[in-house]
């Protein structure tokens, strides 16, 4: 029996609506029928509506991962979603990525050419683009400049999605970028705490996990057993897991050191789990911090996994029995956001955007020092029954605000918002 | 079965939360910010929390109340902001005197503390709420009950909760079809004193769907 079916025919009711897509319908077990009921609901006024997301690369990278889902998302809800990917080289992006360091509080060494370097790449993506949707969707500073072709009645909406941390930017690059954000008819942040002072309306639109994607589908016990066996960890001893680059603002070090708190009074074993360290000296180095400070413990797992290794990171992810992210500092974290989905009890810092995702006391545990962290741990695993209750509003959490259905409905919700 | 000349027209509704110019580091702050905030930030961190934290039933009964416990440690005004009842209050600029009185308050009694710099800041923020009709809708009892479990949490939400503010009466939605439309003033009323401070979402709907049940069955 359908939902529809239980609705007394002689009331009028709209017959049940004939089995939807394939794709929309395998979140129907995860986020019920009611949330694909409203996403559809949303979506009749925007039928045929076309939508341009421009970023500037097409593969690796958190945005290009989640345009890559949630693009055939909105075409099947019966929006004309393309995705515009700029035409840029070297000298466009070692621009780019002197700019994304200053925006995040670096200094910005680079001479005024930098700035011609910009608009000229953004000018020549104009000729080529064809930026004729009715919702034009500019990710990221790269292509920001684009709004320059936006004229007066214009009929298309702009908006400005920013993934990135604009609280402590170099004044230099954001003095230069502001007057294009400004054009905008609304800028999208991740964080309130990551947004300006700016006379425009700023979003809050949270970044999101696929459930269905690899990194936190179900998975079976055997796999997960097998990926222990392989990394020799005892799957019948109590593991704390940090999923992370090898990097000093993930604090692997003070990981390491809270474990050792709090192995003086629980017997437990340590995963310490990232990827790409032997390309990155800094990341080498740190790995090299890590091996010492682990000091051949044979309860510590130090393990580099490979860049794409998401079904290896679930399966670590889900065999926890508490999951750490001991950051110094963060972006979103997402990595946080991927532990409750699997109703892991979190101990994390509050930084960047994990305080969003882990309320103190509700969704996970906070904590802002080596010894903090370690207090936390031992509390959790002093509390199963309250680890257990964390873990699982913390999956409501997720399920509320972090999956990409909801992301999907955030932008169903402007799109209306903007045509009214 | 009574048989409604006036539908229940069930709407979805979903929300994009807007980051507002104002924050605020200590409780005096949080006292100006709030006099300059839009009604629709006043009304996000009171109303709306309980939407947005619908599956804890502890805590969070405004968002002001939690950021003064959690980020400032102190106990009595987040009880006291706390202990507001939002069904008491039909226009945002009562609901924004009495919070503010709260706070104006305990800037006076205590002004050290009133200035002590909070863990994190509080940011001011607001959501903006579209809707759109669903394709069904009830004339008779066994027909609402049907059309309420099928109900997102956020479509409940805006019925049960939201409706509050935007009728500028002390009832929601459903109790004023119940009254109005059918005549039941009864379960108007029953449905009125659901308590959704100590309820979640689902489990305010089962005591709907169960006090429905039973005036079906009278």
């Amino acid at each position: 029996m359908t939902p529809a079916d239980t609705i007394p025919a002689e009331e009028g009711v709209a017959p049940a609506r004939d089995p939807g897509p394939a794709l929309l319908d395998r979140y129907l077990p995860i986020v019920g029928a009611a949330e694909v009921e409203d996403l559809r609901a949303l979506a009749v006024p925007l039928e045929g509506s076309t939508v341009d997301m421009v970023n500037s690369t097409a593969v690796g990278g958190g945005v290009a991962e989640i345009l890559a889902r949630l693009l055939p998302l909105m075409r099947e809800l019966g929006l004309v979603a393309q995705w515009r990917v700029m035409e840029a080289d070297l000298p466009f992006f070692e621009v780019t990525k002197a700019f994304h360091n200053a925006l995040h509080g670096a200094p910005f060494t680079a001479g005024p050419e930098a700035f011609e370097i910009f608009r000229d790449y953004n000018r020549r993506n104009l000729q080529k683009l064809p930026l004729d949707g009715r919702f034009v969707v500019i990710h990221d500073p790269q292509p920001a400049a684009l709004v320059e072709s936006r004229g007066d009645g214009d009929r298309r909406r702009w908006i400005w999605r920013c993934h990135i941390d604009l609280s402590r930017p170099d004044p230099a690059v954001w003095n230069f970028l502001e007057p294009y954000i400004t054009r905008y008819e609304g800028a999208i942040f991740s964080s309130p705490e990551f947004a300006r002072q700016l006379p425009i309306p700023q979003y809050l639109f949270y970044p999101s996990i696929d459930p269905l994607s690899d990194k936190n589908r179900e998975l079976d016990e055997d796999f997960i057993s097998g990926v222990l066996s392989g990394f020799g960890i005892d799957p019948h001893r109590r593991i704390l897991t940090q999923i992370s680059r090898f990097d000093r603002l993930k604090d692997p070090l003070g990981v390491v050191r809270a474990y050792r708190l709090v192995k003086r009074y629980y017997d437990c074993q340590l995963v310490l789990a990232g990827g790409g360290a032997t390309d990155d000296p800094e990341g080498t180095q740190v790995l090299a911090e890590v091996c010492e400070e682990a000091a051949h413990d044979p309860d510590i797992h130090i393990l580099e996994l490979p860049a794409a290794a998401p079904l290896e990171v679930n399966a670590l992810q889900r065999a926890s029995t508490v999951v750490i992210q001991k950051s110094l500092r963060e972006g979103f974290g997402l990595t946080v956001a991927e532990a409750l989905w699997k109703k892991k009890p979190v101990v994390a810092s509050a930084v960047g955007g994990i305080p969003l995702q882990i309320i103190h006391k509700h969704t996970g545990l906070l904590s802002h020092s080596v010894e903090g962290a370690a207090y936390q741990i031992r509390f959790l695993l002093s509390h199963p029954e309250i680890a257990q209750r964390l873990g699982e509003q913390g999956y409501e959490h997720v399920r509320e605000n972090f999956l990409i259905t909801g992301n999907l409905k955030r932008y169903l919700t402007l799109f209306v918002h903007l045509s009214r | 079965m009574i048989t409604a000349n006036v539908p229940f027209q069930f709407a979805t509704a979903s929300y994009v939360t807007r980051v507002e110019n104002q924050k605020a580091n200590t409780i005096s702050e949080l006292h100006k910010a709030m006099e300059q905030a839009p009604d629709t930030a006043i009304f996000y961190h009171t109303f709306q929390s309980l939407g947005r934290y619908h599956f804890l039933t502890e805590g969070f009964s405004n968002d002001f109340a939690q950021w003064v416990l959690e980020g400032l440690n102190q106990p009595e005004l987040a009880e006291r902001l706390a202990g507001i009842d939002v069904r008491d209050y039909t226009t945002i600029p009562d609901l924004r005197a009495d919070l503010r009185l709260m706070l104006s308050d305990f800037v006076e009694k205590y002004p050290r503390k009133a200035e002590q710099v909070a863990f994190e800041p509080f940011y001011f923020l607001s959501d903006v709420e579209v809707t759109r009709p669903l394709p069904w809708e009830a004339r008779t009892l066994a027909g609402f009950r049907a059309g309420l479990e099928r109900l997102s949490h956020s479509s409940f939400y805006h019925h049960f909760i939201a409706s509050r503010l935007r009728l500028h009466l002390h009832t929601n939605d459903f109790s004023h079809w119940f009254a109005t439309a059918l005549g039941l003033e009864r379960l108007a009323q029953r449905a009125e004193n659901i308590d959704i401070y100590t309820n979640t979402l689902d489990s305010a709907r089962q005591d709907l769907i169960e006090i429905v049940d039973m005036e079906v069955g009278q």
